[in-house]
Formats: structure tokens, sequence, C-alpha cells
């Protein structure tokens, strides 16, 4: 039983009860994911598994054997933002930064959502490709919640990683 | 710490295998169960995977559309099929929950999920008949704002809180299920029990059997439907109230209608008889309120919910206003 995390294998934890999360942060050190609240309420937890973004607080790690995660540690090119990362530093996508690596990691598998056509609950057309918005954008993060208050600026940042910098 | 392990059935019949008696439990994402056995209400000892089984949507050959257990909320949401014929089954799932759990969440694992009623997870400090059965219930006379007002009784006002339920109750969905005794398969609207007296029991359901997939019959001709979910923010809650509504119109006249509602029962509550009351008539708002207060008729609401009956009488003639308008 082996997980792949940021392109490196680890061996699963033989305990079934140990969830995702805490397999990553208590066991591997990778504290970049967090426990806000340990029940898929506020999405701070939020990682990719084969590209999708999934919130590992309620994932068991057992059910992920042979998947490939990707956390906030991952998305770096070496000393070399990620490009949602220097746009939540641009427009000020933060204050105390807690759920700051979920809303990246929801920002970043937003935008292969919007790209595959994917629609949402404010989508007006079922049948066609949601036409981008920032509506569009606050809907689909609002997994991810910032109890600072920093949610417009977040948005910004995101709205400047799927449309370009001119949205 | 109690003893707990996990397998991944290779098969439906590999996981009835597998099922061995009330300490095991089939294990869909666990965006449910998982918060179930942290808080000790679910106390499984063995935990069976089938996330991998019935991952299919396939169109059958009368016109209908199965869907398979394993299949993802997302994938069910974004199929274009689904999109295209049943748009308030996309809309429902849609609504629910957040993209991270509904790409995690299964068909299967979205019925059988259990209520939010903030009693019945306060293990420590509440009365609740559906978790401790005979104990009482602090919902009744305590917070209900969420609670429900239909089909609900005096041991249990908790609501079913699933939104894509609420639509395959409105596309008339049959779940298919199997057992080491074979294969039935329940109408969703038959589906779910009410409480009564033993709000513990939700669904017909055995011990040991498993969903397998969902049966969408033949879309209807010129049928429009949505999904429309009312709650305290908006988006990422549960309903208050929430409508799947459905119309036919031919010739000025509404010759079929469906109204399915959730956030106000212990399960989908399809509303029959105000159906009826459409039919024939003209898709005027007069003929839309009058079947909304046959559908509340019954409504037996708490201090805390009573807003609950004319928010859904509103959010009913919204909907079917929407779609007569729509067909226009």
């Amino acid at each position: 039983m082996t997980i792949e995390i940021n392109n490196r294998p680890y061996d699963l934890p033989d305990d079934a009860r140990i969830s995702l999360l805490d397999f990553m942060r208590e066991r591997l050190e990778f504290f970049g994911s967090k426990k806000g609240c340990n029940q898929g309420a506020c999405g701070a937890c939020t990682v990719l598994v084969d590209g999708e973004r999934i919130l590992s607080c309620l994932a068991l790690a057992a059910q992920y054997d042979g998947r490939s995660v990707t956390t906030i540690e991952g998305v770096a090119n070496g000393d070399e933002l990620h490009p949602l990362q220097a746009l939540f530093v641009e427009h000020e996508g933060m204050q105390c930064g807690y759920c700051t690596p979920g809303q990246i990691m929801s920002g970043i598998a937003l935008k292969s959502e919007l790209e595959r056509g994917a629609p949402s609950n404010v989508s007006s057309d079922l049948t066609v490709a949601p036409r981008l918005s920032r509506d569009e954008i606050k809907e689909r993060l609002s997994g991810n919640l910032c109890r600072c208050g920093a949610h417009n600026g977040i948005i910004d940042a995101v709205a400047a990683y799927v449309g370009g910098e001119e949205q | 710490m109690n003893p707990l392990t996990y397998e991944k059935a290779t098969s439906s019949t590999d996981a009835l295998e597998r099922h061995d008696g009330d300490a095991a439990k089939f294990l869909g994402a666990g965006t449910n169960l998982v918060d179930l056995m942290r808080e000790g209400i679910a106390t499984p000892t063995r935990l069976i995977d089938v996330t991998g089984l019935a991952q299919s949507i396939e169109e059958q050959s009368d016109g209908g559309l199965r869907i398979g257990a394993g299949v993802s909320n997302t994938a069910v949401a974004e199929d274009a099929t689904v999109r295209a014929q049943y748009p308030a089954l996309s809309r429902a799932i849609l609504a629910g929950a957040s993209a991270q759990i509904r790409n995690m969440a299964t068909v299967g694992g979205n019925i059988l999920q259990r209520t939010r009623c903030s009693y019945f997870y306060d293990v420590a400090g509440s009365r609740c008949n559906k978790r401790s059965p005979g104990e009482g219930c602090d919902a009744i006379g305590g917070f209900n704002r969420a609670h429900g007002i239909l089909g609900v009784s005096d041991s249990c006002i908790a609501t079913h809180p699933s939104d894509m339920a609420v639509a395959l109750s409105l596309y008339d969905a049959v779940i298919n299920v199997e057992s080491d005794e074979g294969t039935r398969s329940i109408p969703i609207n038959d589906f779910y029990v009410l409480p009564e007296d033993t709000p513990d029991i939700e669904n017909q359901l055995n011990p040991g059997e498993l969903i397998v997939s969902v049966d969408l019959p033949a879309p209807s001709a010129n049928r429009r439907a949505t999904y429309r979910k009312v709650r305290d923010r908006a988006s990422y809650a549960f309903a208050l109230v929430s409508v799947a509504g459905s119309l036919i119109i031919k010739d000025g006249l509404v010759v079929d209608a469906g109204i399915s509602l959730g956030g106000v029962a212990p399960k989908p509550w399809r509303a029959i008889e105000a159906e009826a009351a459409i039919v024939g008539s003209p898709p005027t708002e007069e003929t839309f309120r009058n079947a909304a207060q046959i559908a509340l008729a019954d409504a037996t609401t708490q201090p805390g919910n009573v807003f609950k009956t004319e928010l859904a009488q509103r959010v009913i003639v919204a909907v079917l206003q929407d779609l007569a308008g729509d067909a226009q």
C-alpha cells in the first residue's frame, strides 16, 4: 500500500482510522494542509488527488492506495512560486494565512474544472460551457472559508489566474 | 479504542461476501461515515470499501439512464446526458456541498447519508431518538430552524439532508440493491421510511444489502425541470427549503407536473396531491398557489421553523412560474 505525495512514494499507515490529512501532517510532516474544522466544513485541508480537489480531513488514507496527491508543498518550482501563489501575494489574498494553502489548491483545481466546461450552481445554462464571471469564481470557491474575510483578494487572485490579468 | 479493519472490495459479489454482520459497513468516500465514526455515532469494526465499483453511467435500451452507485457526485452533475435530459438532477447536485466534497461523494453514499440534525451529532450533550432509540428528542423544544415540518413525528423532526435525492424523487428514480439473496429494485419514493416512533430506521435497506445503481426512467418529451435551493447563505449550506419541480405544458394547459421538496421532511417529499391539482389547469400563478397550499396543508411546525411553511409555498410557486415562463 503506497501513496504518492508531491511525486514521492510513501507507505500508507496500517491504522485504517487515520485520515489522509493526519497522515500527511503527523506522520510525514507535510504541515501545509491545515486542520481547520476536521469535519468537512472549512476547506483548509484541500489537496489534489490525481488532479481533482478533495478534503483530506474526510478522506481515510487507506482509501488512497496507488493515488497521487499534490499539496501546497508540491506546487512551486523550486524557489519559483506557482503562478497562483504569486497572484495571492500580488492581490493580498490572505491575512493570517491559515486557509491559504486550501484556497490555492482549490484555485488550481477550479481552473481545470472551468477549462473542461464543468457547470456550477450559478451557471445559467447547463448545456454549454459556463461563461467566466466573478459569480462563477465565488461559487466555485465557496467550499473554502476565510475567517479573516480576505475573500475579495482571494477572488481577485483566482480571477487573474483563470482569466488572465485583465479580469 | 475500537478495533477497525479496512479492505477494498473487488466486485459487488466480493463486497457482499466480505460483509459478515452488523460490525461491518460498506464504505463510500466517507464524507459522512468518517464524521459519524469520529463522533461515535457509527461504530463499525470492519470497513469494506466499495468506491472502486459501479463507476459507469449507461444509457438503457428503454431510453432511461443507469447510474452506478460508485459514480462521484461531480461525474453525475457533469454528465452530458444528465445535464441535457435530467437538468434538475444536475442542478440539485451542484447546489449541494462543495466541489471538494462532490468530487469525493458517491451516489450510493449520498442516498444513505444521515441527517445533519445537530442534536443527532451531539452524543455527549443531547438526547436523540434516532441515535439512541427511546431516549427523547432535544430538537423538539430546542433550536429547530433547520428541522422538518412534513412527515415528522413526536419522536423525531430531523430532515434528510440530500439535494440529489430530491431530484431523484422528482424523476421517479429506482434504486437497485444486491444482497446474498439476490437483487431487488426499490423506487426512491418508497425507499425512505418515515420516523414515526422508530426514527433509527430510515430506509428499506436490510443489513448487508448494497446499493449498486440508480435507474432514471426515460425522459419525457417537453418536460421542463429545475431545482431551487434556499439556505442561510448563498452557497455551501444545507437547504432550509428546496424544490425540484417539473412541468409539461400543452395547448395552454399543464399535462404533467412534478414537485419534490427538500429540507422539510425526513425524506425527499413528493407532493403528489399538489401535482394532481395542477394537471389540467392553465399554468398560472393562481394554479401554482393553490397547489403550494395543498403541498403544505399537513405541515406541523416548531417555533424555530414555522417560517418554512410559507417559504416552501413561495419557492414552489416561484419554481413553477419559472418553468411555465420558460415554456412560453
